[in-house]
């Protein structure tokens, strides 16, 4: 295939114009010796039919067709089909960072509209333009607290997304913060109340990785008696019926905003949401959209604060960002205004119903325990007499994705089956689902 | 007012009234959302931490929001409208058969979490996008965890450090050119480094005695766009590479101009070490109005190691496995990356071909120079060196002759049918427009849009007030940004307490 417009003719003309006599000229003053002499080892052109064979083989060779009980942050959400129709409009899709505002107003209202419902989910009256994804918005937070409060150290509970630890990790080697992990006790964080140490933030999951609620008081108290940020990662989902990170007294609240609008889309694209207090404002990372008057008082979007950003401020920005994930914002932003108040709520509920009616179910099968004691939302740890590893490649011959194997991230919970469960699951499938595990375990 | 009289989309956005929020459209007992009923008991599970009520989002029927999110959709422009020539970003056509690859259930409906086993599909597809990458560029191996360019940066930047660690000291200093992209230098920063800037010569490239001057042991590499961020292809960057290779520094290469090259010469034959590709730009994967992207790191040989992961690898057996790099960095993505992005990249890879990723180049470059040459007479050329995908003119002549300035230039151009090209960047050129028409624009709107800038210097010498108004024929013109930044409104919610 070929998505250049020009004809032979057209470039013979052009490369007259420019006194030029074949195309290899136009690079005649690179120095040769650098130049490829032969024809990389490159595919052969494939006519449009061609490429979709070849891609559809590849997609056809997935199994993407399990009833999914799969979570850790991705979940298999109702998406209504009014969000793909406006979603892949070409003019959200083909358009650039909205920094021409005049011909970007789509793009901008839409930014402001999902940081204001960002806002509302998350009760914190600042939110972002959007993140790459759940984990690197942790990163981002724990980069505000440590900038926000010049310290260097960071607790994390190990009921945070192991995925959302390693991140952190990856980059607190290269900057030298240190970070101190406080275990969980069934299931919910044990905060080392007497731990030395001058944290500067907090971060926990709410729920957590494991499904279950931690204590936000406990949590925000013992951060600001610490002088540390209290950073909360939420379910956005699981918003729509638990309290607020904001009304909690977070400082910094991150998602992982997959659940809002987008495919779990083997985990991306996705879009990471952050919020913050009025307090940290100036401290955001990444794009701000907001509202002004034009030269007639219209009113109209822009891209704001930008004093904080890279391309302006250079190594001394709040982040590196530049391109994040609009497109997937947009997704979010529909979604969310397609559920409205009520929508989020009864999804939630419904996930929340239907996990505990599924906990019961599996309670009953013999050598199977659910994995914590405390209260869980949508989400809970099953521990299995089998290798869990095994136990997902058995249930998907039954036609069932079972979780998420734990023993990997926590070796402590050998036998370890993270299950999610959301409104999408009928009362067939969570029955089924217990059978199908009742009969991998009774054949192991 | 004037009629621009170029195509169908000079006018692509209409104007008038602004479009009502969704709060305005929200009104208490609307709805658009439907769900079954439980169909499990309900129980009183009574669960902490509920909240007394559901969040504040708007209550808007289907229909209105669907009519909202449309007329929104009307006051943006893309490049499915026009040409988009905004430099250094490469907005070329998006093939839609890449959108139709993303979309199919096999790959957007797999949870990240499915086992290798059951995933076999989207492996293969990320082992070939590796090895067509790789080929391209001159590496060895990458990941595609990066989930953008400035990702990407910060990874490359991260091997680096792991690179030097390893050797004992992970040094200071990290050189970049005075032209660089932004996200260099804040990236330098995040990853624990100095940015020490080096200035361009005369012919707009690096100053190799700067260069030598502040090259030394404590330098840990040099991080470099070829072509620069002027569009001209860097002569000496095989003496670059060499003064940074003997103090035992690593190059990296910026991908953000590789379509210019890609078949042409390859970063690894010019002395690259690491190299971060954008998906988004040169393979064609739509932009999305600001990401999501897609950052690749390739490496040499010696870097694998370092290397995000894990990454999906061959086994003997043919089966794809994930594998995690000896001395991983560790993860910088909280799954795979931006998968479905790198399928669309792969899609279009496979489409063009060897003989179709040359002619991007090819044709990039021709589109350019042919620009070049059409404005050059009007919008003056600070650098002598012939251009390659994009250039760097200056309106800085026309703002003496007339008070015009770039920014006017840039405003006026929307009016025209065309999106706005990329301005005062870099900021070694006064009064820059950097002007990246791409491969996938047709000799005759390139000439549209070299015409549409003539007038506009026209208009600026007759009637530059009208200029400072431009532009006239967009839902809104010339908005505060200065007001914007001193009394923020970012969401509904501080609407309120205005």
């Amino acid at each position: 295939m070929d998505f250049t417009p020009h004809s032979d003719a057209d470039v013979t003309r052009m490369l007259g114009i420019l006194s030029l006599e074949r195309p290899e000229d136009l690079f005649s003053h690179i120095p040769e010796h650098a130049r490829l002499d032969g024809a990389l080892d490159l595919p052969t052109p494939l006519s449009e039919p061609e490429v979709m064979a070849r891609i559809g083989g590849m997609s056809a060779r997935n199994t993407a067709g399990l009833t999914c009980f799969a979570g850790g942050g991705i979940y298999d959400h109702y998406l209504p089909p009014v969000v793909r129709a406006l979603t892949m409009r070409p003019e959200f899709v083909t358009s650039y960072t909205p920094y021409q505002s005049e011909v970007s107003q789509g793009v901008l209202q839409v930014l402001y509209e999902f940081q204001s419902m960002v806002a509302a989910i998350t009760g914190l009256p600042i939110a972002n333009a959007s993140l790459y994804d759940g984990p690197t918005a942790g990163l981002e937070a724990v980069n505000l607290a440590v900038a926000a409060t010049r310290r260097s150290e960071v607790w994390v509970s190990r009921g945070l997304n192991p995925h959302t630890r390693e991140v952190i990790e990856t980059f607190a080697h290269a900057r030298d913060l240190t970070v101190i992990e406080h275990p969980i006790v069934g299931g919910r964080t044990a905060w080392a109340h007497d731990a030395p140490g001058e944290p500067a933030a907090m971060v926990f999951g709410q729920p957590n990785y494991l499904g279950v609620i931690e204590d936000y008081d406990e949590a925000v108290a013992l951060a600001h008696d610490k002088g540390a940020l209290a950073i909360a990662a939420v379910d956005p989902i699981m918003l729509g019926t638990l309290r607020s990170p904001g009304a909690a007294g977070c400082d910094v609240a991150f998602a992982e905003g997959q659940p809002l609008g987008n495919p779990m889309s083997f985990g991306g694209p996705v879009v990471g949401l952050f919020a913050v207090t009025e307090k940290l404002m100036r401290r955001v990372p990444g794009r701000l959209s907001g509202r002004t008057v034009d030269r007639f008082g219209r009113t109209g979007y822009t891209l704001t604060l930008r004093t904080r950003e890279q391309d302006i401020r250079r190594e001394k920005a709040s982040s590196n960002i530049c391109t994040n994930q609009t497109l997937n914002a947009v997704a979010a932003a529909i979604h969310l205004s397609w559920l409205g108040p009520n929508g989020i709520r009864e999804t939630a509920n419904q996930s929340i119903q239907k996990a505990h009616y599924l906990a019961k179910r599996i309670e009953q099968i013999k050598a199977v325990h659910i994995g914590v004691d405390s209260a869980f939302a949508r989400e809970f740890p099953v521990l299995l007499p089998l290798d869990p590893d095994e136990v997902v490649l058995a249930m998907a011959e039954r036609g069932y994705l079972a979780g998420i194997p734990l023993p990997h991230h926590y070796p402590d919970l050998p036998g370890g089956l993270l299950v999610a469960v959301t409104e999408q699951r009928t009362k067939e499938d969570l029955d089924g689902y217990a059978t199908a595990l009742e009969e991998v375990i009774a054949d192991a | 007012m004037r009629d621009p009289g170029a195509r169908a989309s000079s006018t692509p956005l209409v104007g008038g009234s602004a479009e009502p929020t969704l709060r305005d459209l929200s009104a208490p007992g609307r709805q658009a959302w439907s769900l079954p009923d439980l169909d499990v008991p309900r129980r009183n599970l009574d669960l902490p931490e509920m909240a007394d009520a559901p969040p504040a989002l708007p209550e808007v029927a289907e229909r209105d929001l669907v009519a909202h999110f449309t007329r929104l959709a009307h006051r943006n422009f893309g490049v499915d409208l026009g040409a988009y020539p905004l430099g250094s970003c490469t907005m070329k056509y998006n093939p839609k058969v890449c959108d139709w690859a993303a979309e199919l259930p096999g790959f957007r409906d797999l949870h990240p979490s499915a086992p290798a086993q059951l995933t076999q599909g989207i492996l293969e597809a990320v082992v070939e996008a590796e090895r067509i990458l790789c080929e391209l560029t001159g590496m060895s191996r990458a990941s595609f965890q990066p989930p953008a360019g400035a990702a990407g940066e910060l990874t490359g930047l991260l091997i680096m450090r792991a690179y030097h660690q390893e050797k004992g000291h992970p040094r200071h200093k990290v050189v970049i050119p005075d032209a660089s992209h932004g996200t260099n230098p804040a990236s330098v920063t995040l990853a624990g480094y100095e940015a020490v800037s080096v200035p361009s010569n005369a012919k707009g490239m690096v100053d190799i005695d700067a260069l030598r001057a502040v090259v030394d042991e404590d330098t840990a590499g040099l991080m470099l766009t070829n072509p620069n961020t002027l569009g001209l292809f860097e002569e000496d960057i095989e003496v670059i590479a060499q003064i940074i290779h003997e103090v035992d520094g690593l190059v990296y290469y910026d991908g953000a101009n590789l379509n210019a090259i890609l078949g042409v010469v390859r970063p690894g034959d010019m002395g690259f070490d690491i190299v971060h590709s954008n998906l988004h730009k040169t393979f064609a994967t739509p932009h999305g109005g600001g990401g999501p992207g897609s950052g690749p790191v390739a490496v040499v040989e010696r870097l694998i190691q370092y290397l995000p992961g894990p990454i999906p690898t061959p086994a003997g057996d043919g089966a794809i496995v994930w594998e995690q790099p000896a001395a991983s960095i560790g993860r910088v993505h909280g799954n795979h990356g931006n998968m479905l992005v790198v399928v669309r990249a792969l899609t279009y890879m496979l489409a063009l071909g060897g003989p179709g990723l040359e002619r991007v180049a090819q044709r990039s470059v021709l589109n350019a120079r042919y620009l070049e040459h059409l404005v050059g007479k009007e919008y003056a050329i600070p650098y002598t060196a012939p251009c390659m995908h994009e250039f760097v003119a200056s309106a800085e002549n026309l703002k003496k002759e007339t008070g015009i300035r770039a920014m006017d230039v840039a405003k006026a151009l929307p009016d025209y049918g065309f999106h706005a090209p990329t301005v005062y960047f870099p900021l070694v050129v006064d009064e820059a427009l950097m002007l990246e028409p791409t491969e996938t624009e047709s000799p005759e709107t390139v000439e549209a849009l070299a015409k549409a800038l003539l007038e506009i210097a026209d208009v600026a010498r007759q009637d530059p007030e009208y200029l400072h108004d431009a532009p006239h024929h967009t839902p809104v013109s010339r908005l505060d940004d200065a007001g914007a930044a001193r009394s923020p409104v970012l969401t509904w919610f501080m609407e309120d307490s205005q």
